[in-house]
């Protein structure tokens, strides 16, 4: 398939989420969270409890799918950063390392500026941590975490 | 993925599944669509079916827009794909577009890189409550010649064989997940 299924691993994880959570803080955002390309989340910080993050998952990449459709009708590679101003709350998405997204809600306690500038020092360290669990997901010695799953499993699932 | 011609009934399904599941198990459902209730980009539905040994199982439902000008965002919304479930319309007027529909899955996987006949995928025969409908043996000689894709009759409108196509792709999702499919 396009993209090899993505797993990830509680030491990633963590990594991910203290990205997310210094991110809120120096930029003083609302909410962080990362998508991959598919609509998965993968990772939330900041006041979320309230907002359905799921289907701001699904938006975000059917969103990044569009934009990167009209991208490669004008032969450009990608459009990296998009920026959606409402009247009090803000969305800037970023994409990193081509693979998953940064989404960042801010309202006028922050601003675009400051949410740039700090976005890019957190694309560098997703970059890195992304990496490296890439490294790991092709590294055929860690084997399917599903492999113990038997068809009979996957028959009760069903049986109700 | 929910895929298949124009108003073959991509969204009813989801509709259906949507009013039987209790709370716990669903999200909201998102459709992005025209005022007159055509998709326009896709309908998305995410569902839990419950746990596996530990692991809990999400699905995310997807519709694509059958309409044949949304090309562009069909490719989109398969990206990524896991499973299929190809929505037939069983009126005999819609042979045709069964038939384009079902060549327009396999060329836009394809350009994906995927091979239909490698993925996780069902066929639903929609619309029996309908008068002019094919026999089931006519839809199958042209859309499953082979008989190897499980096959399934249904009128997504009152629900018959709808969560009969979802279960049976969940499965071969879950199935291929296991083999570490690639
Ligand atoms: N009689 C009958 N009507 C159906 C059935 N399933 C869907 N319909 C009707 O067909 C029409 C189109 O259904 P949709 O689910 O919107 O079709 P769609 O495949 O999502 O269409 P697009 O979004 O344009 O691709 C609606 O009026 C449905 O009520 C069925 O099993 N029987
Ligand atoms: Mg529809």
């Amino acid at each position: 398939m396009g993209d090899p299924q993505m797993v990830m691993y509680e030491e990633e994880f963590n990594q991910i989420q203290v990205v997310c959570e210094r991110l809120i803080r120096d930029a003083n955002a609302l909410v962080v969270f990362i998508v991959d390309k598919n609509g998965q989340l993968i990772a939330a910080a900041g006041e979320h409890e309230h907002l359905d993050t799921t289907s701001l998952a699904s938006l975000t990449a059917g969103n990044i799918a569009a934009t990167g459709g009209m991208a490669k009708l004008l032969k450009e590679k990608e459009f990296t950063t998009q920026f959606h101003e409402g009247e009090h709350q803000n969305i800037h998405i970023q994409i990193v390392g081509q693979r998953v997204i940064l989404v960042v809600i801010f309202d006028e306690r922050s601003s675009l500026g400051l949410v740039r500038l700090r976005v890019r020092k957190a694309n560098e360290d997703l970059n890195r941590i992304f990496e490296s669990l890439l490294k790991k997901v092709q590294d055929p010695s860690t084997g399917s975490p599903f492999a113990e799953i038997t068809d009979d499993d996957i028959d009760n699932l069903f049986n109700d | 993925m929910y895929y298949g011609p124009g108003l073959c009934g991509k969204t009813t399904n989801l509709q259906y599944i949507y009013t039987r599941t209790s709370p716990q198990a669903k999200g909201k459902m998102i459709s992005l669509a025209t005022e007159t209730e055509r998709t326009l980009f896709f309908d998305f539905l995410p569902l839990s079916l419950g746990e596996i040994r530990g692991f809990k199982t999400r699905f995310h439902l997807y519709t694509v827009p059958g309409q044949v000008f949304y090309d562009a965002s069909r490719k989109l919304i398969l990206k990524g794909v896991d499973g299929v479930v190809f929505v037939a319309d069983s009126q005999i007027e819609r042979m045709e577009a069964n038939m384009e529909s079902l060549e327009n899955l396999r060329y836009n996987l394809q350009e994906q890189g995927y091979d239909l006949d490698r993925i996780p995928w069902v066929i639903q025969y929609n619309k029996r409550d309908l008068p002019s409908v094919a026999s089931v043996e006519e839809l199958r000689s042209l859309l499953n010649p082979t008989g190897a894709v499980p096959d399934f009759e249904a009128t997504a409108t009152s629900g018959g064989g709808v969560f009969d196509s979802l279960k049976a792709v969940a499965k071969l999702v879950l199935t291929e997940l296991k083999r570490g499919g690639k």
